[in-house]
């Protein structure tokens, strides 16, 4: 059963802290500062915004971004370009629709965004049905911490790099498994990603969460 | 404490949208009860992440911000969803959307020895049931032409691998004969995907196997 409440409380909750509109800053020393090339961390200031107001050149500049890459996606998954667009404009909608849902401290945008874009080619392309985990009983943190944060979307980046570092025949083969059809059996050989620190700090958040609520 | 998880390739596969449907009810219902899982999982979305923000931007029809802004302000405004409580059952969420309630809502059929099945409806690629089994009780030994992934629920069971109780997953493979057996004490309540017939070892259940779909 869905429960709704009054959109006033959660826009007030949602204040966006300071240092996530910064995030290529250099407060801390071992903040690694990206060289624009890979600008993940970017996109949580839009997102929040959107969150928070619903605001809609934050969200123009997100779409500016991500709906030709979500166009692609689908394209290489097999979809034509005209169910490819459509497809994009529903992924879209369905950001700014549940833009109060995302959490920093868990993944990036491109993240985020990736996991709506698949659910939208499964109902399309194969049409069949991938049920989703029981959500947890809350939402992101309200005042999401600044730092969790931050380094989330570092962990993001250097997965990022170390992903582009991995040999060509590695690389295409998980490029297959996320956009092709490559069956369990095949993904089994796919081995060595490099997911342990990304992972200990998605479950560390997942930890807070459970904190903050009891 | 749960301490038999999901392995990297399922996790992959099902984060990648490549698994049958039975299998992806087996992955998001233990994910449901397992913060590991959940967070190797969202790592794995990561790596999704990572490729979309690589894909070469494909252009979007001239007017698609207008069309995607045009689609979310002619749809009724959405209110704000707060996830709900966590259900008191035995069955996380995505287990009782397929069973359409908790374990009292279960439609059981015998299937000898005291053992009972359910069915559950999912596109045909793989099979998903929940099993009963009394205290004490065995399932028939068997091999798998594919994968079982074999996930409780509820009691617990062993066999020649381990000791498997609530949240705990199996994933036996085609070299794996086994005879689970339920531990005395209260029934042992598993859901089991399998994207193959099973093999039994006696005759009586290969006989009955056509009948059971199993």
């Amino acid at each position: 059963m869905l429960q709704f409440v009054r959109a006033g409380p959660i826009t007030e909750s949602l204040r966006i802290p300071p240092a996530l509109g910064r995030l290529a800053g250099t407060e801390e020393g071992s903040v690694h500062v990206s060289d624009g090339s890979a600008p993940q961390g970017e996109w949580v200031e839009q997102m929040l915004r959107l969150a928070r107001h619903g605001d809609e050149s934050a969200f123009a500049e997100l779409f500016g971004h991500f709906a030709p890459r979500v166009k692609a996606f689908l394209m290489k998954s097999g979809a034509t370009a005209s169910l490819a667009e459509e497809c994009a404009q529903d992924v879209m909608a369905t950001v700014w629709h549940k833009a109060a849902l995302f959490d920093p401290a868990r993944a990036s945008v491109a993240t985020w965004i990736f996991t709506i874009a698949r659910n939208r080619r499964i109902d399309a392309l194969r049409k069949s049905r991938r049920p989703e985990p029981e959500d947890l009983p809350w939402g992101p943190e309200p005042e999401p911490d600044q730092v969790d944060a931050l380094v989330l979307q570092q962990e993001t980046e250097k997965l990022g790099e170390a992903l582009a570092l991995l040999p060509d025949n590695q690389r295409e083969l998980i490029e297959k498994a996320y956009f092709g059809d490559l069956s369990h059996g095949e993904i089994a050989k796919i081995t060595g990603l490099p997911l342990g620190t990304i992972k200990s700090r998605i479950r560390l958040a997942l930890e807070k969460l459970r904190q903050t609520m009891t | 404490m749960i301490r038999h998880h999901l392995s990297d390739a399922l996790l992959m596969a099902y984060s990648a949208g490549q698994l049958p449907e039975a299998f992806s009810l087996a992955v998001a219902t233990h994910v449901s009860l397992c913060d590991e899982c959940r967070a190797r999982l969202e790592s794995f979305d990561a790596v999704g992440g990572v490729l979309l923000e690589d894909c070469a931007e494909t252009g979007m029809a001239e007017d698609s911000f207008a069309a995607t802004m045009a689609r979310i302000k002619s749809g009724a405004p959405q209110p704000r969803m707060v996830p709900p409580a966590p259900a008191r059952g035995i069955f996380p969420a995505p287990l009782r959307d397929y069973v359409g309630g908790d374990l009292e809502a279960v439609r059981w059929r015998p299937v000898g020895g005291g053992v009972r099945q359910a069915i559950l409806p999912t596109d045909r690629a793989a099979t998903a049931r929940l099993l009963y089994i009394p205290g004490g009780v065995a399932v028939p030994d068997h091999g798998h032409r594919g994968t079982e992934l074999t996930l409780v629920l509820q009691g617990a069971f062993r066999d020649e691998v381990d000791r498997f109780a609530r949240g705990d997953i199996e994933i036996a493979t085609e070299e794996l004969e086994h005879t689970p057996v339920a531990e005395a004490g209260e029934p042992c309540i598993c859901l089991a995907a399998t994207d193959a017939p099973l093999r039994f070892n006696s005759l009586v259940p290969r006989m009955l196997q056509p009948l059971l779909r199993i």
